[in-house]
């Protein structure tokens, strides 16, 4: 066990805990029973709070420790998380905007309300509502994943049930104060942990390449390591640079991740909490400082590599867990006390994320199926008691996924719920530009996208790790197979299983499109091309937590 | 009703030329530009150091386009079809 680290994780813990509970009085309400107070805040942060709120709901502890373990173990593959939040959000900068207003003209939680109101589908925003629950839960799981990893390298790395003990109290916690407070809390919890993050990669980038001799050093270092012939493969374990094969892969495993990043639910909880258009704005040129972030800390995967530090065994699993690399890394190169800063920066950096995601998904879960389909008539004060119980389901599945399930499930999962999200494009983001494509063409491109999606990602060996599927998402497009018809065959190119989905997603949508539009009803359109212009300070807007 | 705004405050599908400049940074998608280690910087590849570079390049482009279009009057694209956006008295010119 590791004193030091330990009791500086806990006095930080603490510290996050007791703003979680203050936060249900911050910036207080008349009631935080109504889902714009409790599932969006008062729908009313302004610029930094929302830089915090989002910067902390897309930069997951997962993300700090599995960006880096990928450059570690594969070298230049790992670093398309730089390239992915580069683009996202010139890609967003629009959209999100027509998002935001018409939601606000029309009192939308979630991106399934939206659907419901643009076309009359209860069905179709099932669909949508339905994916960004599926999506969703493996991610909040992972976020358990993140949490681990630290916990495990400060020394609780026991067998079975004890060895996740830590973790379930962390999150009986967070559950506890989620309920209270809702939004608010990693709302102000984000706070503490940006700043931690900050201060900790900022540290970490200036000191660890002076300290082993520089980034020519460490690039020399990982290139040497990783061209060694994997007996697993019998190929190199990965290059610090792209080769002819993975190059389109790159470009669209960042292209596919960038258009899923608005369409996961906690993604659009963040964006609908702030206050006006100026407030994203504002943010979509604030945020790229959390890319410079991610890309320094990528490179601590290499920094790694040099610093010899090896991933601890996972007693739960009994294998190398890569996810603790960059835990190790601190271990070894950083004083107690400071590694003691890191792994709580870490592990609040699950419970942000691990709190929105879990609002989020509650929201979904009470607008879209409950109101819906449960109980019609559930007033604002009923759908607030939902959500708040639903969120704590949402958080323990999670809990039980890691504990009772293989963590590497929650992986495949999570591989899984960035092909299906990207399925909802069409159904929310084209939607807010138009509604030329039909609402059953919608469920048709869905059906296929995601089915074919599947399919795909199922027949992706990993020789690495000798498993048979869902071995990642890069599909050699020799695999491509259209009813018997294989293109490309012969083609050892990879390509993202997301993108391919996302195509065929779409041409099914329009040829069902141009069949059916003028046979079938398209449902009515309750919103008005004025609401996507709506912001803060317009006269008439619709007030907010109204009963 | 909310279509009624006061300084000609959109409505319907506008489009700005200015909104172009976001497709800048997607030059970060094409691999082949950059996908070589010199020249290095500080000893890093060039690989990376571009794709930091392009960050900068990122903000630059979305400030521009909050810059430059938020007072600008905005009139409907033309060349639009009418039936992109359905048609209500908030978008009628």
């Amino acid at each position: 066990m590791q004193w030091t680290e330990l009791i500086i994780f806990i006095l930080l813990f603490g510290l996050v805990t007791v703003l979680g509970f203050v936060a249900a009085r911050w910036r207080q309400a008349d009631t935080l029973d109504h889902l714009d107070e409790w599932g969006l805040g008062g729908r009313k942060f302004g610029s930094w709070i929302t830089w915090f709120l989002v910067g902390g709901d897309l930069y997951t502890a997962y993300t700090f420790v599995a960006v880096p373990a990928l450059l570690f173990g594969a070298g230049a593959t790992g670093f398309f998380a730089l390239p992915y939040t580069i683009i996202a959000y010139p890609l967003v900068f629009l959209p999100v905007l027509r998002m935001w207003s018409v939601s606000r003209a029309k009192g939308y939680v979630t991106p399934a309300d939206f659907v419901r109101g643009r076309y009359g589908s209860s069905l179709l925003a099932l669909l949508v509502a339905i994916t960004g629950i599926v999506a969703t839960m493996p991610y909040i799981a992972l976020q358990l994943v993140g949490l681990e990893a630290v916990l495990r390298s400060m020394g609780f790395n026991s067998h079975g049930f004890l060895g996740h003990l830590p973790l379930l109290i962390a999150f009986v916690i967070l559950a506890v104060y989620t309920y209270q407070s809702g939004l608010r809390a990693p709302a102000l919890i984000a706070f503490v942990k940006d700043i931690l993050i900050y201060l900790v990669i900022l540290v970490a980038v200036i000191y660890l390449p002076i300290k082993l001799g520089g980034w020519s050093e460490i690039f020399s270092s990982a290139e040497t390591k990783l061209s060694a012939t994997n007996p697993a493969t019998e190929k190199p374990f990965g290059d610090i640079l792209l080769n002819s094969n993975n190059q389109l892969q790159y470009a669209t495993l960042a292209l596919g991740s960038a258009l899923a990043l608005f369409l996961y639910p906690h993604s659009v909880t963040g964006i609908l909490a702030s206050r006006g258009r100026d407030v994203l704005k504002r943010n979509m040129s604030a945020l790229p400082a959390y890319s410079l972030l991610l890309g320094l800390l990528a490179l601590l995967g290499y920094v790694a590599i040099a610093a010899g530090t090896k991933p601890i065994t996972n007693n739960a699993t009994g294998r190398p867990d890569g996810n603790t690399v960059i835990p190790e890394l601190f271990n070894g190169q950083f004083p107690s006390w400071f590694a003691g800063i890191a792994f709580a920066a870490i592990g609040i950096g699950a419970l942000v994320p691990a709190a929105i995601m879990s609002i989020a998904a509650a929201n979904l879960w009470t607008r879209n199926v409950y109101k819906e389909y449960i109980r019609k008539g559930a007033t604002p004060r009923d759908e607030a008691k939902q959500a708040k119980l639903a969120s704590l389901v949402v958080k323990f599945g999670a809990v039980l996924f890691i504990v009772v399930i293989d963590p590497q499930y929650a992986i495949d999962l999570q591989l899984i719920g960035g092909v299906i999200i990207l399925q909802t494009l069409p159904s929310v983001a084209i939607a807010l530009y138009t509604r030329w494509l039909h609402r059953w063409a919608l469920i048709a491109g869905w059906v296929v996208g995601l089915g074919w999606g599947m399919i795909l990602l199922y027949q992706i060996p990993n020789p690495a790790t000798g498993r048979l599927h869902f071995g990642g998402s890069a599909l050699a497009l020799d695999k491509l197979n259209i009813f018997g018809w294989q293109p490309f065959a012969g083609s050892t190119v990879q390509i993202y299983v997301g993108f391919v989905a996302l195509v065929a997603n779409l041409l099914v949508a329009v040829i069902v499109t141009l069949i059916i539009r003028n046979r079938a009803s398209n449902g009515t359109d309750q919103t008005t091309d004025a609401d996507y212009h709506v912001d803060e300070h317009d006269e008439n807007l619709r007030p907010i937590a109204v009963h | 009703m909310s279509a009624n705004k006061q300084g000609g405050r959109a409505s319907g599908l506008v489009f700005n030329p200015w909104n172009l400049v976001l497709l800048i940074p997607f030059i970060v998608l094409l691999t082949p530009l950059y996908n070589r280690e010199s020249p290095a910087l500080f000893g890093m590849p060039f690989f990376y150091w571009f794709q930091f570079l392009v960050i900068p390049v990122g903000v630059l482009c979305t400030i521009t386009v909050y810059r430059m279009t938020r007072k600008a009057p905005v009139k409907p694209a033309p060349g639009e079809p009418a039936d992109v956006d359905r048609l209500d008295e908030g978008s009628a010119e």
